[in-house]
């Protein structure tokens, strides 16, 4: 307490005894000292958010300047391409039980702690950490037609399931969804590693005495201890393929969302929208309408984190 | 037992295929790039075992220690800037309580996953405006303000931790605020701070919309990230140059994991656990 400071100084006695320091010259805030340390953070936040997010409503409800109301919006949800890059968001959703289940499932195997298992936890958690242009270009050149993975393929007289993976409109934004997963399986499996290794072993120990077998130790005692992680996972990784794909699919399909428009996102049509076709009020009107579908997320995220946050500080 | 054994194989086995897929591109990257051309269409998947460094040559006679010294230079910049404001945020959230603390910092978690691409619609044309498009200032600007909001939020739960008798003790023996956080606060969160450190370092390193609007119309001016993907249409039909390009931009951050994991780890993990 600052309070007890003063009165500490003033005590009878310590007069006596030792001549008073005089105080430091000092800028006295007050209550507004607080501010003082957080005004740099938040000037920053406040221009790069602030200041964006409410230009960002301005510029969608105006054309060149004038005020044209829904109009912006009218345009962009008519578009067809638009439609479609808010459909592949969707199928990309998919992504998440599969990044969820397999996250599990490597978690729990090198919680066991089989021999090596520091090995693979390095060797899985890598992906995780490469720049995704990087991830991009290579699975670009393993996926091509006559790439890696058909040269392989072929040569293991699987020629049949030799497809055009990036060419073909079919097959392009699955093989996309298959990249994401590699790039953001090791985050799932050390995020449930970590809170596996942060539970008191006994809870484990008892069931083993009991006799519980690998499945239904996990199941009925391992994931239970992993809700809040999990829901955590599920979350971070829907706010992913909603609005964080950009990087995978302007790389992979050369900025252009192809073929056709078969892997076009909503953040892509925002960037060609802008820098590419010059219609920034329609980009803002798009951006608008992905920014109302992040905060959905938010939301979510939000309660979550609260609650894991909660949970973890004992 | 014997099916204790076949349960051990098995589990063995998923690991090793995990490990297996995860690493096996890497794998074509690193090989693909010490070797020549013809010798990366004869076998692709081979190790490369007449080492060539022809790709490395070409990547490094064109454009690619330039884009590497400026990531470095974005990287460093963008990155300190965020971590001294964000340790003098963090203090300030965390020392005193005040009207509205808990909204602001709620408000500043959620921030963490705005998707950039919303902001650079006006930001663009902020920067066209005071023409700085093109420049590093606006670009760095920009990076520290979408890592603000994880770094404050981290290190704030990092200070709570901090006994409040130390701090008190300091406070009565006449510290100033200042005094107190430079002197007990700072020493004490090292570990945060360096973990804090590589996530961002990380990230910035890593990334590519900003980078490619900003910077991408000079050639002089791009970053690693944007220089790899013009890369790749400039040498389409030589493999080994362009994977040279990537594992030499892949080499800072896979260096960082290696001597950093537990920072890595314990980075990564704190946003969903709590702050360290």
């Amino acid at each position: 307490m600052d309070a007890g400071h003063g009165g500490v100084l003033s005590a009878p006695g310590s007069v006596v005894v030792a001549p008073i320091r005089r105080p430091r010259r000092r800028v006295r805030l007050g209550r507004w000292e607080p501010l003082v340390w957080i005004a740099p953070a938040l000037l920053v936040v406040l221009f790069v958010f602030g200041y964006s997010i409410v230009e960002l409503v301005r510029q969608s409800l105006e054309h060149k300047g004038k005020w044209v109301g829904l109009e912006n919006f009218r345009l962009t949800v008519t578009d067809p391409t638009f439609q479609h890059a808010l459909e592949h968001n969707a199928r990309l959703l998919i992504a998440v039980p599969v990044l969820v289940l397999s996250a599990l499932l490597l978690a729990v195997l090198l919680f066991e702690g089989l021999r090596g298992w520091r090995f693979h936890r390095a060797m899985v958690f890598l992906p995780y950490v490469l720049p995704i242009p990087v991830v991009a270009v290579i699975f670009g050149q393993l996926l091509q037609l006559n790439g890696l993975l058909n040269q392989a393929l072929r040569g293991l007289d699987l020629g049949a399931i030799a497809f055009d993976w990036l060419g073909d409109p079919g097959w392009a934004l699955w093989a996309m969804t298959g990249v994401v997963v590699w790039k953001e399986l090791g985050f799932g499996v050390i995020l449930f590693l970590a809170r596996l290794l942060s539970l008191p072993a006994e809870t484990f120990e008892a069931a083993r005495i009991d006799g519980a077998r690998f499945w239904r130790l996990h199941r009925w005692v391992t994931v239970p201890q992993l809700g809040s992680v999990i829901a955590f996972y599920v979350v971070v990784e829907a706010i992913t393929m909603v609005s964080w794909v950009f990087n995978y699919v302007y790389v992979i399909s050369n900025g252009t969302g192809g073929p056709g428009d078969a892997t076009q996102v909503t953040e892509l049509y925002i960037y060609q929208t802008d820098f590419q076709y010059s219609a920034p009020d329609l980009a803002a009107a798009a951006a608008v309408i992905l920014f109302a579908a992040t905060l959905v997320l938010i939301g979510f995220f939000f309660r979550i984190q609260r609650r894991t946050v909660g949970a973890t500080v004992e | 037992m014997n099916s204790r054994v076949a349960g051990r194989l098995t589990k063995h086995a998923v690991l090793l295929a995990a490990s297996a897929v995860a690493l096996f591109p890497i794998y074509v990257m690193v090989s693909a790039a010490f070797k020549t051309p013809t010798g990366f269409l004869d076998s692709p998947f081979s190790p490369p075992f007449h080492a060539s460094l022809h790709g490395f040559r070409t990547a490094l006679n064109d454009q690619f220690p330039r884009w590497f010294a400026n990531s470095v230079m974005l990287t460093s910049a963008s990155v300190a800037a965020t971590l001294a404001i964000a340790s003098l945020a963090a203090w300030g959230f965390s020392r005193w309580s005040f009207r509205g603390r808990d909204a602001l910092l709620s408000l500043l978690v959620s921030l963490m996953v705005v998707p950039p691409v919303v902001l650079l619609v006006p930001l663009y044309v902020f920067g066209a405006d005071i023409q700085w498009t093109g420049t590093f200032r606006l670009v760095i600007l920009i990076y520290v303000g979408l890592m603000l909001p994880f770094s404050v939020f981290m290190l704030t739960s990092f200070f709570r931790t901090i006994p409040r008798s130390l701090i008190e003790a300091a406070t009565i023996d006449g510290a100033s605020s200042w005094a107190v956080f430079r002197r007990i606060v700072l020493p004490l969160s090292a570990a945060p701070l360096v973990t804090l450190g590589v996530v961002n370092l990380l990230w910035v390193w890593n990334e590519l919309l900003i980078a490619l609007v900003f910077l991408n119309s000079d050639d002089s001016k791009k970053t690693l990230m944007v220089g790899i993907t013009t890369f790749q249409s400039r040498y389409n039909l030589d493999v080994p140059a362009i994977m040279s390009g990537l594992t030499l931009a892949t080499l800072p951050v896979v260096t960082l994991y290696v001597f950093g994991q537990r920072f890595f780890v314990r980075g990564l993990v704190s946003g969903a656990l709590k702050g360290e």
